[in-house]
């Protein structure tokens, strides 16, 4: 696979005032038992940009992404993809919190790949790729399947349509469970520690990919990770957690280099 | 009391009669108690107390309750509410809705085996729940349950000539039957023991051989 990327795609500027946002949290608070996970959180990010999450575990990172994929709900405050609420809707010219069906139809727009692939071991790879794009967006056999063979050979694995995820690699089942994400054409991938549970030697071939798939399109991705050099290497943006609150954000560059936040400084020198 | 091989070979047509009857009574039973057992188990995880504890309330009694009451119950008490079944029909009824109550156990274990993150999923590629349940779920929690389904048929099998007792022509009605008509005991009861074990013990190695096959 080509990971040359001398012709990258042109980056977009920083988040301004009034510019469209693709994700808002407004106020989000989420708690687990006692403890508060998610504090007041407010964070808006763009159409197209990437944006990495940093921070100690337990700072709140996954957490925002399940909250964008619906896995757990809010305690209060809203959540908006491309203007449409996650976490509302209006029925009857009222607001009310949102049903599933709605969130069903919101969460088309986000895909989400996981630490530990979660591939359907009872299908074969086409399948599993193939699967919601037949039953969820309509698409004919044909053309899903088509699709999901033009996904595996981006990912490198056009020879296992045919395998079950259990003959895979642990990079193997990850790349397809990319495919997986991307074949429902999402507006956001969502990206959980997704090299956590890779052996160390399959690591750079999934970082590879996804370093492709960051410069290649315009697919707005979050990301938490705890690859610092595949953070800087696809940022546009890079937050840190701290207790459930964004503490800093800016340019990796910045970030990495010269942050504001003491508390940055410390988590950077910990994990570099 | 001596073994008189005339005798055997005599009862060996009612013997295989029987038998046939004694699987077909196992066959439906289990059919029955696979489908009725998934029912249950998918209503336990309702989200509606209103269909949770009912349903609860019915398994619990179901399975605390022996089989042979169920069955003269309903042979005796069903046609007096207008539900006229025949004795075969009856006996699988009450074979299949007692065994249920058991495999809804299964079934249960079963989706609960099966790892969270395949729901997560699901919901990451926007699945309906139908979908969710009839593609993910339930093709990995029953390919797990297979063996200990299994198990159940084979206690159905065995717990199969309780039927004789309302009726049903099966293996120990037609030993029954011999025996009042020939006083030979000893032959037509060693041969339906002796058909029991031919059946129940190679289909316990089968099971033996899935469960590894299915590696566990």
């Amino acid at each position: 696979m080509d990971t040359d990327t001398a012709n990258p795609r042109p980056r977009p500027e920083a988040t301004k005032a009034g510019e469209g946002e693709l994700i808002r949290f407004d106020r989000v608070t989420k708690s687990f038992g006692g403890t508060r996970v998610l504090d007041e959180l407010c964070f808006s990010v763009a159409p197209g940009r990437k944006v990495t999450l940093i921070g100690p575990s337990g700072s709140g990172k996954t957490t925002i992404l399940r909250l964008l994929m619906t896995l757990v709900r809010p305690d209060t405050g809203s959540i908006t993809v491309d203007g449409d609420s996650l976490t509302h809707e209006t029925r009857g010219g009222r607001l009310v919190p949102a049903g599933e069906k709605h969130v069903r139809e919101v969460r088309k727009k986000i895909g989400m790949v996981f630490q530990q692939f979660n591939l359907f071991p009872n299908m074969r790879v086409l399948r599993n790729i193939t699967e919601a794009p037949v039953h969820v967006l309509g698409l004919s056999p044909d053309e899903a399947e088509e699709r999901a063979r033009e996904l595996l050979d981006l990912v490198g694995l056009g020879d296992k349509c045919d395998a079950y995820p259990s003959q895979l690699s642990g990079g193997q089942q990850q790349r397809v469970a990319i495919a997986r994400a991307l074949a429902m054409r999402p507006r956001v991938l969502l990206l959980d520690e997704v090299t956590s549970a890779l052996d160390p030697e399959l690591v750079a071939g999934v970082l590879d990919l996804l370093r492709d798939i960051a410069h290649g399109t315009d697919i707005t991705m979050l990301c938490v990770t705890h690859e610092m050099g595949f953070a800087r290497d696809i940022s546009d943006e890079v937050m840190m957690f701290d207790s459930g609150r964004v503490i800093e954000a800016g340019p990796p560059d910045k970030i990495f280099t010269d942050p504001d936040h003491e508390r940055t400084r410390e988590f950077l020198s910990a994990v570099l | 009391m001596t073994w008189d091989w005339s005798v055997a070979w005599d009862f060996l047509p009612q013997l295989l009669d029987g038998l046939l009857i004694t699987l077909e009574a196992t066959a439906l039973g289990s059919v029955l108690s696979f489908t009725l057992g998934l029912v249950w188990a998918a209503a336990l995880r309702s989200p509606t107390r209103l269909v949770r504890w009912p349903v609860a309330g019915v398994v619990e009694f179901v399975r605390n309750t022996p089989l042979l009451v169920q069955l003269f119950f309903f042979y005796y008490v069903l046609p007096d509410w207008g539900l006229q079944f025949s004795a075969l029909a009856t006996g699988v009824i009450a074979l299949g809705l007692h065994y249920s109550t058991y495999t809804a156990e299964v079934y249960r274990a079963g989706i609960d085996a099966v790892p969270h993150g395949q729901w997560e999923a699901a919901v990451a590629l926007s699945m309906s729940r139908p979908r969710t349940w009839f593609a993910v779920i339930l093709p990995q929690a029953i390919r797990r349950v297979v063996p200990a389904l299994g198990n159940y048929v084979i206690a159905m099998l065995k717990d199969s000539p309780l039927l004789a007792l309302i009726g049903v022509v099966d293996m120990l009605q037609e030993a029954r039957a011999e025996g009042a008509s020939s006083f030979q005991y000893i032959e037509p009861y060693t041969m339906v023991g002796i058909a029991f074990i031919v059946i129940a013990y190679p289909a316990s190695l089968l099971l033996r051989a899935l469960e590894r096959r299915l590696g566990h």
